[in-house]
């Protein structure tokens, strides 16, 4: 497979949230801020594309017994490395999103690209495949945060866009978009939408 | 394979994987813990200034921070208790059985089950040494987690000069907005105490026009009700009202 495929296509051809329905509740639970969404965005692919390689260079040596706990360990280990660079670099974010980051261990993206790709590909083609899934799933973060941080506090990169009744303006918030759940209704229609534009991606109806 | 062999490789995959991966996350830990130390330190001394209000956009956080005076004192009595400040951690304290006391559990609105003996005051005077700001630590438990942060008043000691939480658990986008600047900026000018001398500042949904009150937060009662025992907590007499009063008659 080619690189570019590699990154590309988990885009919107193969999308970990949309088409997989992997990792759906760290896009619930970082998705109110967009300043969030990008932290854990970058968090998520640098740990996913690093995690991946990691996987594959030692995929031959792991006995199949325990690998799964190998993926483990090596992600967690990966996952704290991020922690403690966000808590060194951009101390303020980290702060506000401190066990979300923690979180990114139990992300099922992670460990289920490790299993399916990196358990059986190359350390480039891995590498390149964990920044494609995290592109991916940044895209439908972003998509996300935008809707919920707009509607939900009128605000986009804690800017103010509409001005909130409370602030004098006209805009009353809706707090559905404040709640986790009102992800759960972006994401649905995002998967609408990709599947009607794409309708190889609907599932067989039994 | 062997059932022995392959045993011993599942043992050596294993120890050569934990060994591997404790190097790098050690190695992280260590080389990025003086960036992280000075983050926090800095982090603190804003919050300090923050709460106040006293710091505006492109200050130097140390040199404005140079001009507050760091107190201890005894909670007890609001006697000022002459120790080394830096070396005095108040949160830390409260923990430690050797300077805590537990709090009777009637008297523990803030449910904070122990407080420390001795608390940690920042105050700030005008050239001719009068107090103008008097800065306190105060926390209590919100909805997930326990909600850290500084409380600025005015030299009657009754009037707020500025509110903030600088560390909390609590979801972000709802109890989490705790720290949002225009929810915190409506603590300034309220009144701690009624005209009884109760601690009577709330966080109350639809109430937040009184002298007493500031506007709930949506989506997250459990972390309004608990910044209102918090402040009941810490103004009530088993808070800081010695202290307040001590600073009040001038004894600091």
């Amino acid at each position: 497979m080619k690189i570019k495929e590699l990154i590309l296509d988990p885009i919107i051809k193969d999308n970990p949230i949309a088409l997989q329905i992997l990792g759906i509740c760290s896009a619930l639970a970082v998705t109110v801020q967009l300043k969030n969404v990008f932290v854990m965005c970058a968090a998520v692919t640098l740990v996913l594309a690093f995690a991946n390689m990691g996987v594959s260079i030692i995929r031959n040596h792991v006995p199949s017994s325990i690998r799964i706990i190998v993926q483990m360990t090596i992600i967690a280990s990966l996952v704290i490395v991020a922690e403690q660079l966000l808590k060194a670099y951009v101390y303020d974010q980290w702060k506000t999103m401190a066990v979300y980051v923690g979180l990114i261990i139990t992300n099922c993206i992670v460990m289920g690209r490790t299993e399916a790709f990196g358990m059986k590909n190359g350390p480039i083609e891995s590498f390149f495949d964990g920044i494609g899934n995290g592109l991916g799933y940044s895209f439908i973060l972003i998509v996300v945060g935008f809707f919920r941080e707009l509607f939900g506090s009128g605000k986009l990169f804690g800017i103010e866009v509409f001005q909130l009744v409370q602030d004098g303006g006209w805009y009353q918030p809706n707090g559905l978009m404040l709640l986790p759940p009102s992800a759960f209704i972006i994401i649905g229609f995002i998967t609408w939408l990709i599947r009607m534009k794409d309708p190889s991606q609907i599932e067989e109806s039994n | 394979m062997s059932k022995k062999n392959d045993t011993l490789k599942t043992v050596t995959v294993a120890g050569l994987l934990c060994f591997v991966c404790s190097i790098i996350v050690s190695v992280t830990v260590v080389t990025l813990r003086p960036q992280q130390a000075i983050n926090a330190e800095l982090d603190m001394k804003k919050n300090i200034l923050m709460s106040a209000g006293m710091l505006k956009k492109g200050d130097d956080i140390n040199e404005v921070f140079s001009t507050i005076e760091t107190v201890i004192v005894d909670i007890e009595t609001g006697e000022k208790v002459d120790m080394d400040v830096d070396s005095f951690d108040q949160i830390a304290a409260s923990k430690d059985p050797a300077q805590n006391i537990d709090i009777p559990a009637d008297k523990d609105v803030g449910r904070l089950n122990t407080r420390s003996k001795l608390a940690k005051v920042y105050l700030e005077r005008d050239e001719s040494g009068t107090i103008n700001t008097i800065i306190l630590n105060h926390w209590g438990k919100g909805l997930w987690s326990t909600m850290y942060g500084f409380i600025a008043l005015a030299p009657d000691a009754n009037t707020i000069k500025g509110f903030a939480y600088y560390s909390h658990g609590e979801t972000p986008g709802l109890g989490g907005e705790v720290d949002n600047p225009k929810w915190k900026s409506q603590w300034v000018g309220k009144k701690l105490f009624n005209d009884a001398g109760a601690a009577s500042m709330m966080v109350a949904k639809g109430l937040g026009k009184g002298e007493h009150q500031v506007d709930g937060l949506s989506g997250s009662t459990i972390t309004s009700n608990g910044v209102t025992s918090s402040m009941k907590y810490w103004f009530g007499p088993n808070g800081y009202e010695k202290v307040l009063a001590n600073i009040k008659n001038g004894g600091l």
